[in-house]
């Protein structure tokens, strides 16, 4: 390290601020880099960096809780599959190896066993208050159906990884679980039959539930996950209803039209044609 | 400007009738149900609402913008000439893009659906239960086996067999049934007290004499009697039996079959008989409807 002038008049404030700015500029140096090739920092930006309502509240940080248990899944369950062995005969055995044996393993099968619930209910509450926001009308319609999908698929990695500890409950429940697949009309003994490899539960099933639970269905949920936030991103956030600045609220002349609804009030539009 | 303003909201204006709608469409639900007449009166409310539900979308739409005026210039395409380098390329990427695509999706797809079946997976095993003097006639018999024991315990299968003697024609009558629920596949339990001393192990099958006036499932109550037929609970049919034969005096168990109902008892009774259907699937009745093609694998 430099020491500072002897003298430590303006001279020696000059070569600080200086020497700050070539800090800087070293520091700036790969953003700049990977900026300049990609224009990945300005996508970031427009993602992190949004204009929200003013009069949000905790209730809008219900879909980055449900996004946070669903990475502690998939983490944890990433970790889970290092020691797990999809197979009749070992299943249940590596699982109780997972929790009596290896070091935290209780603890990480804890976090994905107890997530699971976690995640189902954030997922319940999220959709809770975009119903009761209306947060689901024009033009947020597609976002939720992405949602709805999304509540779908993870209902599937509940009932997928039901099974995977291999034990009476798993085994059982799984049974019920087919045959109710199965009395669907038309389609539903097909479906059931699909699930379970044949016409009863047999050694192919356990390995294709856990394929379709760590591989297919998580990355499917990561797609979906990509676009509802690329539409949150792009449509915004709704104001509550109760909200007084809300956009399409205090439109005096508005010939009972419901023109300019996504716009912000003080908006070109509204304020020219309101 | 008589186009429309891209954020004009794209919504109907408000309804009344898909309220009556849903009515309808819940009162057709129980109708299926519980009645008929419910189910006619569920149908009407429905189409009636349902008609005026879409005149008042169809009325509240707004109307389209008009198009645009055609040019007056014919272009090749209009003349049906030719189809110029462009679109040919474009089309002919698409093609073969598709044709590629479609020679790596369809083997892999079919790898993983048609397994489930076709071969193995739906092959059906016998079951030699060793010499039929070991079910003493009148008396239930829990037969425990694995039906591929190179699979292993997964493939653990119950039977409930009594030996009825003979028919009138002299044939040797057996009641064999599996032990599966016909609600949605628990494992059912013969009411009455097992008689473990008698327990024998026959080539693999343990056989454990039982005194079972009836079946339970622990799962959602179902109730079965001595045959088999349901008498409480939520199963829709009656208890699935095994073909079976007698070889060198030996009891053998078969192909699994559905039941729609046994009239009488014993070597008495009378079995209507269905290609196996899975659990909670009616074989027979007006929702047997609903299930009009069997998997493969179950008609055997």
């Amino acid at each position: 390290m430099v020491l500072p002038d002897s003298d430590p008049g303006l001279d020696g404030l000059m070569a600080k601020s200086t020497r700050r700015k070539q800090l800087e500029a070293v520091a700036l140096y790969p953003v700049d880099w990977v900026e300049e090739r990609s224009g990945l920092v300005g996508y970031t930006k427009w993602f992190l960096f949004r204009k929200v309502p003013h009069d949000i509240s905790w209730a809008q940080t219900l879909g980055s809780a449900t996004l946070t248990a669903f990475i502690v899944q998939a983490v944890t369950g990433v970790v889970l599959a290092f020691y797990y062995k999809p197979d009749p005969a070992s299943a249940y055995a590596s699982v109780q190896n997972i929790t009596e044996e290896v070091t935290l393993g209780w603890l990480v099968r804890g976090m994905h066993k107890w997530g699971a619930s976690v995640f189902i209910i954030l997922l319940f509450f999220h959709m809770a208050r975009t119903f009761l926001f209306g947060a689901y009308k024009y033009p947020r319609e597609l976002n939720w159906i992405v949602g709805v999908l999304l509540l779908a698929l993870g209902m599937l990695e509940g009932f997928t990884g039901y099974l995977l500890p291999w034990d009476n409950t798993a085994y059982w429940a799984t049974v019920v679980g087919i045959n109710l697949n199965a009395t669907a009309p038309i389609a539903g003994p097909f479906l059931a039959q699909f699930l379970q490899g044949g016409l009863d539960i047999g050694s192919d099933t356990l390995a294709k539930f856990y394929a379709l639970h760590m591989l297919l269905l998580p990355g499917a949920i990561m797609a979906l996950i990509g676009l509802h936030l690329y539409l949150v991103v792009r449509l915004g956030v709704t104001s509550p209803p109760w909200s007084s600045t809300a956009a399409g609220r205090e439109r005096p002349e508005a010939n009972g039209s419901r023109q300019g609804l996504i716009r912000e009030p003080g908006s070109p539009a509204t304020d020219g044609e309101g | 400007m008589s186009e429309l303003e891209p954020d004009t909201p794209h919504v109907p204006a408000p309804s009344l009738w898909p309220i009556g709608f849903a009515i309808g469409i819940a009162c057709l639900l129980v109708g299926l149900v519980v009645s008929q007449a419910a189910l006619v009166i569920g149908l009407v409310l429905a189409l009636v609402f349902g008609v005026l539900w879409v005149r008042d979308l169809r009325g509240s739409r707004p109307a389209a913008a008009p198009a645009p005026a055609k040019p007056l210039v014919a272009t090749e395409a209009d003349l049906g000439a030719t189809t110029d380098r462009a679109t040919f390329l474009s089309l002919a990427t698409v093609g073969v893009g598709g044709l590629i695509g479609a020679g790596v999706t369809l083997p892999v797809l079919g790898f993983g659906v048609l397994p489930s079946f076709v071969g193995d997976s739906v092959k059906s095993e016998e079951v030699d239960l060793g010499p039929i003097s070991n079910f003493p006639e009148g008396e239930y018999v829990i037969a425990t086996y694995l039906e591929d024991p190179e699979v292993g315990e997964v493939t653990r299968r119950t039977a409930f067999v009594r030996n009825n003697g003979r028919t009138e024609d002299g044939a040797p009558s057996f009641t064999t049934i599996y032990s599966r629920c016909v609600h949605l596949g628990c494992p059912v339990q013969p009411n009455g007290p097992i008689d473990e001393e008698a327990m024998k192990e026959v080539n693999g099958v343990q056989l454990r004499p039982v005194l079972a006036a009836s079946f339970g499932c622990p799962c959602h109550g179902g109730l079965y009697d001595s045959e088999g037929n349901r008498s409480a609970g939520p199963p829709v049919r009656s208890l699935d039996r095994y073909e079976f034969s007698i070889r060198n005096g030996n009891l053998i168990l078969g192909r699994l079959f559905s039941v729609g109902g046994v009239d009488g008892a014993g070597a008495k009774a009378r079995i209507s008989k269905y290609y196996r259907a899975y659990p909670g699937v009616h074989v027979d009745g007006i929702e047997k409807w609903f299930y009009p093609i069997p998997t493969p694998g179950s008609t055997g």
